[in-house]
């Protein structure tokens, strides 16, 4: 008898087919829409892969970390620092950006994991809040009060405006591709198949020979290293930076976690629904300042005690759908 | 040498005022493994409170307590009987996540109401006195007052712990709540109560802080962070070893201000990380037999 | 005149009892009673479902209103704490003793019910002599015998009309088992009901008036203790 372990469903193959479909579409955007569109969606993108990375961090790994805004600021800060200190081109420093954070996360999670559950998460929050009032010291990048992006910096990138809006488009949409891309194949492998006995049980994980801490340690600097890149391309396309807006918890964690939630937690999928509705609320609601935040904080929390596996949950309860082939079948071959 | 007595002076008085912060947080999490990120927030509300008491009522600080106490404890039971309680189980991020959309709620809700502008309580003359400790050192009468309020309460809550019947409901229920149950406790009035002593404590810190500094929505965070920092650095699972750590994150903040007032936090913080790299286990554990 | 015929209402009376652990079902249809002043063992070999028996009927587990009636009151819907305050205390299987409090706390923590009746801390420490000595130590810090008193000692603190005791001899040596067990006449003798869970037959049919045997969560067997058969015993436990 023999078997082989199968990924996805019909329902994940014709998810997976609309997938490409809009991702073709959304290339073309620069065609079809406006520069404010490109604006919209670039946001969309970060939120979607931000929201994916903590995900893959909590929903997967069980690290509840309130302090990714970290990692978003610290990324756009080398970014700056290397544009404006070593002239160095954006292009470049974006990916270098989420190397130096993945440095740097190393010595962090040393020191973070000695915590655990709630604490953990609260010990992140002070790593954020250290590196905000470092930042702050730094005289060189605009100390307290920030600082913007030099015009050569901005020309150097692309001849004409238009094509700089295109290019940073393009490199939010690569971005936002590959690191969903990185997620799924990180779950495809045996991490991931080691992640999903971590989430289910970690004691019995130990006991089966998963290394759980490696494991978790791996998660930890990956999701530093793309978040990096994210807070890097968010303040490349912002053109401007300070210490509370690099290192805001609202905009980097709150968000963010509330995308995951109501999308739902532990699932690909959650995120991008999770986003759509986010930006749908805030397009409908934003004018309506701090009571719309105090909206999404009820509904935060009503989500959590009602319906805690997210919209995203609900769905694959009733329906059983996956977009992205991650349910890994066993077939059996044949008897013998 | 003066200068640096005044200094750690400071810092200890201070300190009081941020174990009290942390004395809340540990409790609740000593009971029910539940750690509040709304817990400076809802400081912050205490203090909110406080000001509207001596707004409409027209007494002072002090006299405020009064209303707000308990008012607070109200609240507390409230907020555990009917949300929290859902949330506690295996799973962390129900607490984690409801905790910190509260966290949202309140913050936004203040604003709303009392918009960003920072606000203080007046004591009177009390805030300006002085008084001579020994030769050449002198400290304010507030913050000694409000340093000796610190340590009752966190004797009194140490009083509750463990010589109560309320108290072993806390210890017991904490240990195992199944088997408490076969006492006769129920688990979710247990957890209630022990969040409303928790905002008990909470109210009195919100009505000091009030006092002794400008507020706004906002500064809810910091005094969150502020109280889990003492409560590491004094070690979990024990209120003198989290006066301790109040203590200590005081002094820490206080020798940080004196070299450059924008370090008083970060020195906090690196106490904090330095106790987390070489003893994380806190300094003063208590030890579990 | 009275009417001979009529016995009187059992204290403790479970009916066609369904209990389950999840979704797996540990008991089919168990009745069981256990009269005023009776003491009462449910034998059985594991996973027989004892303590899934004992666990309803403390209300740690849930079962139809009806299905578990004490002192002609229907609590089969009633959580455990509510439970325990109409009269009916659980030794659970492996002790369960507070390991945050002392002996005395825990032996307290017993009596926060404040119900009536002669079991006050004196009375334990007459009883168990022991734990008198031993009353500020941790409860951990006690040997398995001396645990299982303050264990014991607890549930009477409450004043219960009915004392359950799940495998109260788990991990004993026998001598002190027999020093245990040497309490319970003069715990019936307070008119406590009892009822034994045990592994250890030899003794539960020697404390016991009567006997139920459990095989895969059903009542194999059923009689006064010195009315029943080894052979009767080992063919209900084993279900040959």
């Amino acid at each position: 008898m023999s078997v082989r372990v199968v990924f996805g469903s019909r329902a994940s193959r014709a998810g997976t087919a609309l997938c490409a479909v809009a991702l073709v579409a959304l290339a073309a955007a620069p065609f079809w829409g406006g520069r404010d569109d490109l604006v919209l969606l670039s946001e969309i993108y970060a939120y979607v892969a931000l929201a994916s990375l903590w995900n893959l961090l909590a929903g997967y790994a069980g690290l509840v970390s309130v302090g990714q805004q970290a990692y978003v600021g610290l990324g756009a800060y080398v970014l700056f620092g290397l544009a404006i200190l070593a002239g160095m081109s954006p292009l470049v420093a974006i990916p270098l950006a989420g190397i130096i954070a993945a440095g740097v996360a190393i010595p962090v999670a040393f020191l973070v994991f000695r915590l655990r559950g709630h604490y953990f998460a609260i010990g992140t929050w002070i790593v954020a809040e250290v590196f905000r009032l470092l930042a702050s010291q730094v005289s060189a990048l605009g100390g307290g009060s920030g600082t913007s992006l030099p015009a050569s910096v901005i020309i150097g990138l692309a001849p004409s405006r238009q094509l700089r809006d295109f290019l940073i488009y393009w490199i939010a949409l690569a971005l936002v591709v590959a690191i969903l891309a990185l997620i799924v194949l990180l779950l495809r492998s045996r991490y991931g198949l080691a992640l999903k006995a971590i989430r289910d049980s970690e004691l019995a994980a130990t006991c089966n020979g998963i290394d759980v801490k490696r494991t978790k340690f791996l998660v930890y600097v990956v999701t530093a290293f793309g978040t990096a890149m994210l807070g890097a391309l968010i303040f490349l396309q912002k053109l401007r930076i300070s210490p509370d807006a690099a290192f805001s918890v609202n905009d980097w964690t709150a968000f963010v976690i509330f995308i995951t939630v109501i999308g739902g937690i532990g699932r690909i999928e959650g995120p991008i629904i999770g986003t759509i509705v986010f930006f749908l609320l805030r397009q409908t609601l934003a004018d309506l300042g701090t009571l719309y935040l105090l909206m999404l904080g009820a509904v935060a929390i009503l989500i959590m005690l009602a319906a805690p596996k997210g919209i995203w949950g609900l769905i694959v309860e009733r329906f059983g759908w996956q977009v992205f082939p991650l349910e890994r079948k066993v077939v059996l071959e044949h008897f013998d | 040498m003066m200068e640096w007595i005044n200094v750690i002076l400071q810092g200890v008085l201070v300190g009081g005022l941020y174990a009290m912060f942390a004395a809340g947080l540990s409790l609740i999490f000593g009971v029910m493994r539940l750690v509040n990120i709304a817990h400076g927030d809802l400081i912050v509300l205490a203090a909110y409170l406080a000001l509207v008491t001596t707004q409409t009522l027209g007494v002072g600080p002090l006299t405020s307590l009064i209303v707000v106490v308990p008012l607070m404890a109200l609240i507390g039971y409230g907020l555990q009987w009917f949300v929290l309680n859902r949330t506690l189980g295996e799973d962390l991020l129900p607490p984690l996540l409801v905790t910190f959309g509260l966290s949202v709620i309140i913050q936004n809700g203040l604003l709303e109401v009392f918009t960003a502008d920072s606000q203080k309580l007046q004591a009177g003359a009390i805030e300006v006195a002085t008084m001579r400790l020994f030769s050449g050192v002198y400290v304010g009468v507030l913050p000694l007052l409000q340093f000796a309020v610190a340590v009752a309460v966190i004797a009194a809550l140490q009083l509750v712990f463990y010589r109560t019947a309320l108290g072993r409901a806390f210890r017991a229920t904490a240990d195992d709540p199944a088997v408490a149950q076969l006492m006769g406790l129920d688990n979710r009035h247990v957890f209630a109560l022990a969040m409303a002593l928790s905002l008990a404590v909470v109210a009195i810190a919100g009505v000091f802080l009030a006092v002794r500094a400008n507020f706004d929505p906002a500064i809810g965070p910091a005094r969150l962070i502020f109280g889990f920092e003492a409560v590491i650095i004094g070690g979990l699972g024990s209120l003198w070893g989290t006066l301790a750590g109040g203590l200590i994150l005081g002094v820490a903040q206080a020798i940080g201000a004196h070299f450059d007032p924008g370090w008083q936090i970060l020195a906090g913080h690196i106490a904090f990380l330095a106790v987390l790299a070489v003893r994380p286990e806190g300094l003063f554990p208590k030890v579990r037999t | 005149m009275p009417n001979l015929s009529e016995k009187p209402q059992p204290l403790l009376a479970v009916r066609d009892l369904d209990a389950f652990y999840g979704d797996i079902q540990a008991l089919f249809g168990v009745s069981i009673e256990v009269a005023r002043g009776e003491a009462v063992a449910v034998i059985g070999a594991n996973g027989a479902g004892k303590s899934a028996l004992l666990k309803s009927i403390a209300g740690l587990i849930r079962s139809r209103p009806d299905a578990i009636v004490f002192d002609a009151a229907p609590i089969g819907g009633l959580p455990a704490y509510a439970v325990a305050a109409r009269g009916i205390a659980l030794v659970p299987e492996g002790r369960g003793l507070f390991a945050s409090l002392s002996v005395e706390e825990n032996l307290l923590i017993g009596g926060q019910l404040n119900r009536p009746g002669p079991w006050t801390l004196r009375r334990i420490y007459q009883l168990f002599p022991v734990l008198g000595e031993r009353r500020q130590l941790p409860s951990t810090a006690l040997s398995g015998g001396q645990q299982q008193m303050v264990a014991l000692g607890r549930a009477l603190m409450s004043n219960p009309k009915l004392l359950l005791c799940d495998e109260i001899s788990l991990g004993l040596a026998p001598i002190v088992v027999r020093d245990i067990y040497a309490r319970l006449p003069a715990i019936l003798g307070e008119g406590v009901s009892v009822v034994l869970v045990e592994q250890d037959i030899v003794q539960a049919l020697k404390a016991a008036h009567r006997v139920y045997c459990l095989q895969e969560g059903r009542v194999a067997l059923a009689g006064a203790a010195k009315d029943l058969t080894r052979e009767a015993i080992a063919a209900a436990y084993f279900g040959v």
